[in-house]
């Protein structure tokens, strides 16, 4: 069976990798505020481009778009 | 939510999500379809009319690479790459490799049709493709990875929807099976003709790792992604524990790529490594109805909306096909019900239920959601045409499953029947006769599932007539913490 020389040292390694991953998740707060995560899906906006929305005036230079993400 | 916009807020790349969700209902019609036409090849064998070409062992795989690949794997493209662009709130990263992934998968279809009808064959299930098939299959799966994480390193949100990491876990799984088990010496490019690298139980075991894991992350973590996406948005709810979604997940990825060898119970793979896909195929069962019980439980409070939206119902009902499949599976692979339910249409019967009922329904509920969406309409053409879909895929799968669950132990009870002088009571054709009825029966259980499909086919076809391809904007950004 030495197939099985190449298959459980790869499933260990892949437990490794996956405790790593893991470990980074939990670290970089991905789970600090979990149940808050669940309810943001449900408020994305989704309007079609064509749709008719006035043009609001008086925009900062950068959008804020592009700043977001950092925390 | 920012109710302003700018004159140049980006729009998401869409276009490769509709391509791939209307291949998926074309590809779920011809790989249904062929799958009937070999449901009746079994109760009438006639049927293969003598051609080469359409005999039942090369249908088979046509039907199995069909649903799983071309139907299931047009599914998994147009919902990871939707739900990662909404949920990153970010476009795709690279949008024309996006593109070569959704040309390239539709090629390695094609070459499917056309080469195992002609006999080439790797013979390894669920692997059959040839060489030069695989080759093309690795190229566009590293594509689908690199577009995939690629978005999600470019997200404008901090946290990872728990949806990803189901998408991200399959696409990474699926990659390391794939290429793992594809290994092969080539020896023509025209036949396509290769030869396994590995020999014998060797090359059972890396079938079988492979085979188990295919099911668990190409058909369960993968479709699980669109469960904790289209559920929530389909029933205007936060998922009932995000919490528990989160466990689901890693115990999942944990415990799963372990219990391949139960594929192989009393055969010449070693005895202590069957045992050991057997308790790692019975711990399963924890993290599969943790998810089952968190997805349905969202509905908790809201169940009046499960009687009034169809597309609700092929969501929840997939997931009760989850729990039942996920719970059959742990128990068909202990050794000693193996010995019952093993070579016999029982298995055919579990694939189906977790198949049909399962993949086959979430599949179709997150496409009744997404692709109005994709063609600017509220909903699709018809509901009530969502409906009788339902009823009439239900229906087919409880005639389908039933019919072979009973073929099934049947079976096993005759092969093992014996007299006392120790001969065998059943002759092997007596118990192929015995089970004439249920594949008649399982056929046309099998045809009312094609017929659903089919009114799918119709009810996408005038929504998509009604409707036309429209520019979602990316919403700005809202400040959080």
């Amino acid at each position: 069976m030495d197939i099985l020389y190449l298959l459980i040292p790869l499933s260990a390694v892949l437990v490794l990798l996956i405790l790593g991953v893991f470990g980074w998740a939990l670290h970089r707060g991905q789970f600090d505020d979990v149940e808050r995560e669940g309810r943001r899906i449900l408020q994305e906006d989704v309007s079609p481009v064509d749709a008719d929305q006035s043009r609001p005036t008086g925009l900062p230079e950068q959008s804020p778009y592009r700043q977001s993400g950092q925390s | 939510m920012a109710s302003s916009s700018i004159t140049t807020q980006p729009v998401y790349s869409d276009t490769v999500v509709r391509g791939f969700a209307l291949a998926a209902v074309v590809y779920g019609i011809v790989g249904m379809l062929v799958g009937v036409i070999i449901a009746a090849q079994l109760a009438w064998p006639e049927l293969n009319l003598g051609i080469p070409w359409l005999s039942y062992g090369r249908l088979r795989p046509l039907h199995t690479n069909a649903v799983i690949f071309a139907f299931g794997g047009s599914v998994l493209f147009a919902t990871s790459y939707h739900v990662v662009q909404r949920t990153c709130q970010t476009r795709l990263f690279l949008p024309s490799l996006a593109m070569f992934t959704f040309i390239g998968w539709n090629l390695v279809i094609i070459a499917a049709v056309i080469t195992l009808p002609l006999g080439m064959t790797q013979g390894k299930e669920y692997a059959e493709l040839e060489w030069p098939i695989d080759l093309l299959i690795a190229v566009v799966w590293v594509s689908y990875a690199i577009v995939f994480f690629g978005t999600v390193g470019t997200r404008k949100i901090k946290h990872i929807y728990v949806a990803n990491w189901f998408f991200g876990a399959f696409i990474i799984a699926v990659a390391l099976l794939h290429i793992v088990n594809s290994v092969a010496i080539p020896v023509s490019v025209w036949p396509m003709k290769s030869y396994s690298a590995y020999a014998g139980v060797q090359d059972a075991m890396v079938q079988w790792w492979y085979g188990h894991n295919a099911v668990g992350f190409f058909l369960t973590a993968g479709f699980l992604g669109m469960m904790y996406y289209y559920i929530p948005k389909q029933a205007g709810r936060p998922v009932y524990s995000y919490r528990l979604s989160i466990v689901h997940f890693w115990a999942l990825i944990f415990t799963y790529m372990w219990a391949g060898p139960h594929h192989l119970h009393y055969t010449a793979l070693p005895d202590w490594a069957q045992s050991v896909g057997m308790i790692f195929s019975l711990v399963l069962l924890a993290p599969s109805w943790g998810g089952m019980i968190n997805g349905i439980m969202t509905l908790s409070g809201a169940w009046n909306k499960l009687r009034d939206d169809p597309i609700l119902k092929f969501l929840i009902v997939s997931l009760s096909f989850y729990g039942m499949s996920t719970f059959e599976g742990p128990m068909m692979s202990i050794k000693t019900v193996n010995a019952l339910s093993h070579y016999t249409d029982w298995t055919v019967g579990h694939v189906h239920s977790g198949a049909l009922g399962w993949v086959g329904l979430i599949s179709m509920g997150s496409l009744y959601h997404l692709i109005p969406k994709m063609f600017g309409r509220e909903k699709m053409y018809s509901t009530r045409a969502v409906e009788l879909h339902f009823w009439i895929a239900t229906i087919g799968i409880v005639l389908y499953i039933a019919a072979m669950w009973i073929a099934g132990v049947m079976q096993g009870l005759m092969w093992r029947a014996v007299n006392p002088d120790g001969t065998l009571v059943y002759s092997f054709v007596e118990s192929v006769k015995a089970t004439y009825p249920f594949y008649v029966i399982r056929l046309g259980g099998g045809l009312l599932y094609l017929t659903g499909m089919i009114i799918m086919g119709w009810n996408t076809l005038m929504t998509v007539k009604s409707g036309k391809a429209v520019e979602a904007r990316i919403p700005l950004v809202v400040a959080h913490a």
